[in-house]
């Protein structure tokens, strides 16, 4: 029986007032994964699209060599070992051991940033390299780069490359980094929002303004009020439960990556 | 609470996924990086086919699907399988209408 018809029954007195749940799964858990299925559509459709756009458009550039597999293969393995942290974290917290629930968070929020500062230098070297949005360098206010292969003029001659990979990585990109504050919240909740207001302000100072990160950083300080507000209006001791639900969302920022590498790194690549 | 500590929650399984999965995606960094298949349609299609597996073995032992209830299990696979192949015959169909007029 879920835990919600349980706390009923004790409520009330009444042993079958309520009904078992239709999926024999306690509320928050079935919330979440039609969650992650409805979010399951929005990558679907930005997958589908990219894979339209790589096989019809003729020619379609090969910007990935080597160095950037290697890279991007990093990355994957980064996600793919926090995938198994975050397992381990659930069956720390099954068993009531906080001190290890809060180590595999920990060590699951380091793959996540190194995944985060990986793909971030992934990015400043392509963008180093032509790859941009139209009009992406009058927005910084920075002068374009020179340049250089294939992607010097890629905005002009093949423009739904740049605005495919971006669309995708950095949908995908803001979810690794809202998965990872979900984690510290879980895992160190109003301790969380000290650490996470040092690291906003310490990136949004030591991000120049010609940085394609100078203004998404900001993310952050948007994610310590949303947090903020949460944790002050509706405090809590996060249980196994939480941390269960909080891996099923990690564990989709992972397999919606097992598609992204071999669609947009796989096959835009050349080799040198 | 659904008691997911009832299968066999052995945690040597999820280290053999782990290596699975490390080693399916070595097989796809090879099959890019050496070009195997010239054909992109082909190349794609074998890269999504080894993604589709190693999506299945993250949903069904990482995010504990093979664990959960039938009706919820199928619930999920079906509807959200259905809504891909719905889009598949969106987008595709008309790339190729596309590519047929000529339109560059």
């Amino acid at each position: 029986m879920s835990d919600a018809a349980l706390q009923h029954d004790v409520v009330h007195g009444l042993p079958g007032a309520y009904e078992a749940p239709l999926f024999g799964a306690y509320s928050k858990k079935v919330g979440m994964w039609l969650f992650l299925a409805s979010d399951s559509l929005t990558f679907g459709a930005l997958l589908f699209a990219f894979s339209y756009n790589r096989l019809y458009t003729v020619p379609w550039p090969t910007p990935f060599h080597a160095e950037s597999i290697a890279n991007a293969t990093v990355m994957t393995a980064c996600l793919l070992s926090s995938s198994l942290t975050m397992v381990l974290g659930v069956f720390a917290s099954q068993r009531g051991d906080r001190a290890w629930t809060r180590n595999w968070l920990l060590a699951t929020m380091a793959f996540g940033t190194a995944f985060i500062v990986l793909h971030g230098m992934e990015w400043s070297k392509l963008i180093g390299e032509g790859l941009a949005l139209p009009g992406f360098f009058t927005v910084l206010g920075v002068a374009k780069p020179a340049g250089s292969g294939e992607l010097a003029d890629i905005t002009k001659n093949i423009p739904q490359f740049p605005q495919a990979f971006f669309g995708l990585t950095a949908m995908h990109m803001l979810h690794v980094t809202i998965g990872v504050i979900y984690l510290g919240v879980v895992a160190f909740r109003k301790w969380f929002l000290p650490i996470l207001g040092v690291i906003w302000i310490a990136a949004a100072l030591l991000i120049p303004s010609g940085n394609v990160f100078h203004y998404p950083v900001h993310v952050l300080g948007i994610a310590l009020v949303v947090c903020a507000i949460i944790l002050f209006l509706k405090p809590k001791d996060y249980d196994a439960h939480d941390v269960e639900v909080s891996g099923l969302y990690w564990h989709f920022v992972d397999l919606v990556w097992m598609f992204i590498f071999p669609l947009v790194y796989l096959m835009s690549t050349k080799v040198v | 609470m659904h008691d997911i500590a009832k299968h066999d929650d052995s945690k040597g399984q999820y280290f053999w996924v782990w290596g699975a999965l490390l080693v399916l995606t070595t097989i796809e960094v090879w099959l890019g990086y050496n070009q195997v298949f010239k054909d992109p349609r082909h190349m794609l299609e074998v890269l999504m086919i080894l993604s589709i597996i190693k999506s299945a073995l993250i949903i069904g032992y990482f995010m504990h699907l093979k664990f959960e209830t039938a009706l919820m299990r199928w619930l999920l696979v079906i509807s959200v399988t259905a809504c891909f192949i719905i889009m598949y015959f969106f987008f595709f169909p008309d790339a190729d209408r596309i590519l047929r007029l000529g339109v560059k």
